[in-house]
C-alpha cells in the first residue's frame, strides 16, 4: 500500500538551534495518528514545517506521490494537505455557517467572484448544513463566533477543515482549552471524521489519544524518540525519561 | 448516515431578506436626500456636486480601509488619476459626459492597480507611509508634466457636451447635479453587491485574520489588489466628475490633504458600512462649507478636536470599529499561544 | 522643504568640486536637522510604539517660542533655545497625560487618527495667536558668519546643527546603553508588564521617554528653523518627512535614524540643487524604493 504522504529527513535549523531533527514520517489513507511529546518538543514547528508555514533547512514533504516541499501553504492546502489551529482562529463577526459556506467556495474555487451570490446556492447550502450538521453545530449556525462557547470554536476549527475535503488532516490539540465536560462532543466529531482521511493529531490529552490513535508518535527536543502503539507509550523508557525528565532519574537512584 | 430530521435542517429563513430590504430603503434614502438637496438648495448646486464626488473617494477608501482593513492616506492619488485623465480627455475632444466617467473609472482603476502593487508589499506603517509616497510623487508628477495637466494652474475651460444630447451642463450645475446623484446610486448598489458576494467576504476575513484565509488555501495578495482596482475605478469616477462638474481640475484633486480629510469622513461616518462614508461626507464637507468660510483655521481646530474626541469615544460605535480596522495589528480576543 | 539659505557657491549646475561640497555639507546639516527632530518620533514609535504624527507640531511650537523669546522679548539665542525646550515639554505634559496614555496599546490607525487630531489642533491654535506669517528665529552674530575651515567656508550655523546632531546621537546612544535609565527603557519595551512587576515604574519611563522625545524635537525645531521654517502649516507639511525618515530608518533604531537622515537629506538636497523644477519627485521616488526593498527600515525592529 503506498503512503498517502510522508515526510522525510524533516529538519529546521533556527541559527545554531535545531528545533527539528531528522523527522521521518509515514501515513496511509484513513490511518489515525497521534502526536505527542513535552512541551517544547517542537510539535507544532513539525506541523508549520509540513503546512509550508516555515521553510525546512532539509528535507522532504511528499503528498499523494508529489513532492510538495518547494509549494507554499495555500497550494498545499489547495493540494489537500490541511490543518487546524492550536488557538482558534476564526473570524469573530461571522457566523459557523458563513464560515463554512466561504470555505467551500473557496474549496470550488468561487470564492473570489464578485457577481455571484454568498448565500443560495443550494448545493453549496446542503453541503454547509451537512458538515454544521455532523458536528453538532446547527443550532447556533448563525449565531457569530464571538457568540460560541470556545468547545463549539474548535468544532468550527474542524468543520473549516472538513469543508475543504482534504485527504491529509493535521489537528493542532483540537481538545486544548476546551472544558473536559465539552471534550466528548470534540471525541464525537473526531469519530464522525471520513474514514479514507489520514489523521494526524497533536494532543496532550492522554484520554483522547487512547481512543483515537492506533498509532502514537513520540516527539521530544524536535526528533521522535518513539512510534508504536498506543498500549506500548507508557512503558517505554526513552519516552519516560522525556517527560519527567532528571526526576525520574533521580527518584529510581534514591 | 443519518437521516437528517426535518426540525434539525437549517430553517430556510431569509435572513438575507431583511438585508435586502435594509439595503433598498437606504438607497431610497440617499435619493431622497438626495432629491431634498436639489429643491432646498438650488444655489448651492455646484458644492453639493463636489459632495457627490467627494463621498465617491471616501466610498473607495472604505472599500480598502473599512472592508479590507489597509489603512491608506494616498487614496487622493486615484482621485486624481481620475480628474486628470477626464480632464484631459476632454480637452483633447472627448466632451460626452459618460465617457468622461468611463475613462476617469479606467484611470483610477489602473491607479490602483499600480497603487496596490506597491503598498501591499509592506505592512503597518510603512504600508501607510507608501501610501502617502506615492500620493505626493502624483502630486509632484503632476506638477511637472504640465504640458498635459497644467502644472499648478490646472487644466481649465473643460466643456462638456449635453448627456445623452439633450441636457446641457448649465450654469446652475442642475445637469450635474442630477447626473453625480444617479452616478452616486448607481454606484452604491454595485458596491452593495460587491461587498455581499463571496469576494467581499473573503476580504472581510483577510481583513480580521489573513493566516486563516490562507490556510482556507486562498492567497490574500491577488483579493486585496482586485479590491484595490475596484477602489481605484470608484475614485477614479469621483475625480471624473468633480473635473465635469466643476469644469477645472486642480492640483488639489491629487494631494495628501485631501487623502487625510477624505479619511477622517470615513472615520466621522464610521467604516465597513459603506453607509458611513455617505454620511461622513455629508457631515464633514457641510460643517467645513460653514465654518471655514468664517475661518479656516478655526476649522481645522474643529476638526483635530473631533478627531480626538471620536478616538476617544467609549467602545462601541466608531472607536470599535477603529478596532475592527486594524483587527490583525491588536492583541486577538481568543488569546494567542 | 529648504529654503532660499542654501550655499550656492556655483552658479552653473557643473559638477566642481565646490558644487558638491556645498551640496554635502547642506545634505549633512540638514540631515543632522532632520535627525534631531525625529530621533525622538522613532524612539517612540519604536521603543513606545506609539505613531506621533504630531511631532512635527512639537517641534514648530518650540520653533515660535524661540522666535518669540528671540524677536519680542530680545533674549540670546541659547536663552531662547532653552526656553523652547523647556516650555514644548511641559505644553507636552497634559497631552501625555490626558491623551497619548489612552491609545499607547491602541491600533495604529486609531493613533494615527488621534494625533492627525492633536496636529490640527495644533495648527489652529497656533495661527490664531501667532497668525500665518512666517516666523524667523533671529541668530547670534556668532552662528551667522561663515568659517573658514581651510578647503571652504561654511556657514557657523550649519556647523552648529551638525554638531548638535552628533552631541544629540551619542548622548542618546549613551542613555539607553549605558545607564539606569536606559536599561529601565529597554526593559519596558521588551516586556513592560514583566518589568512593571520586577519594580519598574512604566508609566514613569513612558513619561519621561516621552518628554525626552519631545525635547529633542524642539530643539531640532529651533536649530532646523533654517532649513523648515516656522509657520503654522509646519506641523502638517512635514509630517511626511519625518513620518517617512522614521520608516526609513527603522523605528527604534538610532543608527537607522542617522542614515535614513543624512541618506534622504542628500537626496533631497541634491534634487533641490541638481533639477530643482522636479521638486520633491525623486524623495519620494527614493522613498518607494526604500520601503520596497526593505519594508522594515534599514535597520528597524521587527514590528
Amino acid at each position: 500500500m503506498s503512503d498517502l504522504f510522508r515526510v522525510e529527513g524533516l529538519t529546521k535549523n533556527f541559527g545554531g538551534l535545531a528545533v527539528s531533527r531528522n523527522i521521518s514520517l509515514s501515513m496511509s489513507a484513513g490511518e489515525r495518528i497521534a502526536l505527542i511529546g513535552p512541551n517544547g518538543a517542537g510539535k507544532t514547528t513539525f506541523v508549520n514545517l509540513v503546512t509550508g508555514q516555515i521553510k525546512p533547512s532539509a528535507g522532504r514533504v511528499v503528498l499523494d506521490g508529489e513532492d510538495v516541499t518547494g509549494l507554499g501553504s495555500v497550494r498545499r492546502v489547495r493540494k489537500g494537505l490541511v490543518r487546524t489551529f492550536q488557538v482558534t482562529r476564526l473570524f469573530s463577526e461571522m457566523t459557523p455557517e458563513e464560515h463554512v459556506t466561504l470555505t467551500v467556495l473557496q474549496r470550488e474555487g468561487n470564492a473570489r467572484r464578485i457577481m455571484s451570490r454568498f448565500t443560495g446556492n443550494p448545493e453549496v447550502a446542503d453541503e454547509v448544513e451537512g458538515i454544521l450538521f455532523t458536528l453538532g453545530l446547527l443550532d447556533v449556525a448563525r449565531r457569530t463566533v464571538g457568540e460560541l462557547a470556545y468547545g463549539q470554536q474548535r468544532l468550527l476549527e474542524i468543520g473549516i477543515a472538513l469543508a475543504l475535503r482534504p485527504k491529509v488532516l493535521l489537528l493542532d490539540e483540537p481538545a486544548a482549552g476546551v472544558p473536559s465536560s465539552d471534550t466528548p462532543r470534540i471525541e464525537q466529531a473526531l469519530e464522525r471524521l471520513p474514514p479514507s482521511l489520514a489523521v494526524l493529531m497533536i494532543e496532550h490529552d492522554m484520554d483522547l489519544v487512547f481512543r483515537f490513535a492506533r498509532r502514537v508518535v513520540v516527539l521530544a527536543a524536535g526528533e521522535i524518540i518513539f512510534e508504536g502503539l498506543p498500549s506500548e507509550v507508557a512503558a517505554n523508557e526513552k519516552v519516560r525519561e522525556a517527560y519527567l525528565g532528571n526526576y525520574a532519574h533521580a527518584r529510581s537512584v534514591a | 448516515m443519518q437521516v437528517i430530521a426535518p426540525t434539525e435542517r437549517l430553517a430556510a429563513v431569509p435572513s438575507l431578506g431583511k438585508r435586502w430590504l435594509r439595503d433598498a430603503i437606504g438607497v431610497i434614502l440617499i435619493i431622497a436626500t438626495g432629491l431634498a438637496g436639489y429643491w432646498l438648495l438650488p444655489d448651492n448646486l455646484a458644492l453639493l456636486t463636489r459632495v457627490i464626488a467627494i463621498a465617491l473617494l471616501v466610498l473607495s477608501i472604505d472599500l480598502i480601509t473599512g472592508y479590507c482593513g489597509v489603512a491608506t492616506l494616498g487614496q487622493a492619488a486615484l482621485f486624481g488619476a481620475g480628474a486628470y485623465a477626464a480632464g484631459i480627455a476632454c480637452v483633447n475632444g472627448v466632451t460626452e459626459p459618460l465617457t468622461l466617467i468611463a475613462i476617469g473609472a479606467v484611470a483610477g482603476a489602473v491607479a490602483g492597480l499600480l497603487m496596490g502593487s506597491v503598498m501591499l508589499r509592506a505592512h503597518g506603517l510603512a504600508q501607510l507611509v507608501l501610501s502617502i509616497a506615492i500620493v505626493q510623487l502624483f502630486h509632484e508628477a503632476a506638477n511637472k508634466a504640465s504640458a498635459y495637466t497644467g502644472g499648478s494652474d490646472g487644466l481649465a475651460g473643460l466643456m462638456v457636451s449635453p448627456l445623452f444630447g439633450v441636457f446641457e451642463f448649465d450654469l446652475w450645475g442642475r445637469t450635474a447635479y442630477l447626473f453625480g446623484l444617479a452616478l452616486l446610486v448607481v454606484v452604491f448598489i454595485t458596491l452593495k453587491f460587491v461587498v455581499s458576494s463571496p469576494f467581499g467576504m473573503l476580504c472581510r476575513g483577510i481583513k480580521e485574520d489573513p493566516i486563516r484565509i490562507r490556510a482556507m488555501g486562498s492567497f490574500v495578495f491577488p483579493v486585496l489588489l482586485k479590491m484595490f482596482v475596484i477602489s481605484g475605478a470608484v475614485a477614479g469616477m469621483g475625480g471624473a466628475l468633480a473635473a465635469i462638474s466643476t469644469q477645472v481640475v486642480g492640483l488639489d484633486s491629487v494631494s495628501f490633504e485631501l487623502s487625510a480629510n477624505a479619511l477622517v469622513m470615513l472615520v466621522l461616518g464610521g467604516l465597513g458600512t459603506l453607509y458611513g462614508a455617505i454620511v461622513g461626507t455629508v457631515i464633514f464637507m457641510g460643517f467645513e462649507h460653514i465654518v471655514s468660510a468664517i475661518n479656516p483655521f478655526h476649522w481645522m481646530t474643529m476638526v483635530g478636536a473631533l478627531l480626538i474626541a471620536v478616538v476617544l469615544a467609549a467602545p462601541g460605535g466608531l472607536s470599535g470599529m477603529l478596532d475592527k480596522v486594524s483587527g490583525s495589528g491588536k492583541a486577538r480576543k481568543g488569546g494567542r499561544a | 522643504m529648504l529654503r532660499p539659505s542654501i550655499d550656492r557657491t556655483a552658479t552653473r549646475p557643473g559638477y566642481s568640486m565646490q558644487t558638491i561640497l556645498s551640496i554635502a555639507i547642506d545634505a549633512f546639516a540638514y540631515g543632522m536637522a532632520l535627525f534631531i527632530i525625529c530621533i525622538g518620533l522613532s524612539l517612540t514609535m519604536g521603543l513606545m510604539r506609539v505613531v506621533n504624527l504630531a511631532h512635527g507640531a512639537f517641534a514648530m511650537i518650540a520653533g515660535y517660542i524661540a522666535s518669540y523669546a528671540a524677536r519680542d522679548l530680545g533674549l540670546g539665542y541659547a536663552v531662547a533655545i532653552f526656553l523652547a525646550i523647556i516650555g514644548t515639554v511641559i505644553i507636552s505634559i497634559p497631552l501625555e497625560r490626558l491623551l497619548y496614555r489612552r491609545i499607547y496599546g491602541s491600533p495604529q490607525l486609531t493613533q494615527v487618527l488621534m494625533t492627525i487630531g492633536i496636529t490640527f489642533c495644533i495648527i489652529g491654535i497656533t495661527n490664531y495667536f501667532f497668525g500665518p506669517t512666517l516666523k524667523t528665529i533671529p541668530l547670534p552674530g556668532s552662528l551667522s558668519q561663515p568659517v573658514d575651515v581651510g578647503f571652504k567656508t561654511i556657514a557657523a550655523h550649519r556647523l552648529f546643527v551638525m554638531a548638535c546632531g552628533i552631541i544629540v546621537a551619542v548622548g542618546l546612544w549613551y542613555l539607553i546603553e549605558r545607564t539606569d535609565f536606559g536599561i529601565k527603557l529597554r526593559a519596558t519595551v521588551d516586556n513592560a508588564a514583566m518589568a512593571d512587576a520586577l519594580g519598574v515604574r512604566t508609566q514613569v519611563v513612558y513619561a519621561v521617554s516621552f518628554a525626552i522625545a519631545i525635547g529633542l524635537a524642539a530643539l531640532g525645531g529651533v536649530v532646523g528653523a533654517e532649513f523648515l521654517p516656522i509657520e503654522p502649516y509646519y506641523a502638517l507639511r512635514y509630517m511626511v518627512t519625518f513620518l517617512v525618515v522614521v520608516s526609513v530608518g527603522g523605528a527604534g533604531s538610532i543608527p537607522g535614524a542617522v542614515v535614513a537622515c543624512l541618506l534622504l537629506g542628500a537626496v533631497d538636497t541634491t534634487g533641490r540643487y541638481l533639477m530643482p523644477e522636479f521638486g520633491n519627485f525623486f524623495f519620494y521616488a527614493a522613498v518607494i524604493a526604500i520601503v520596497c526593498v526593505f519594508p522594515r527600515g534599514f535597520l528597524g525592529r521587527a514590528q
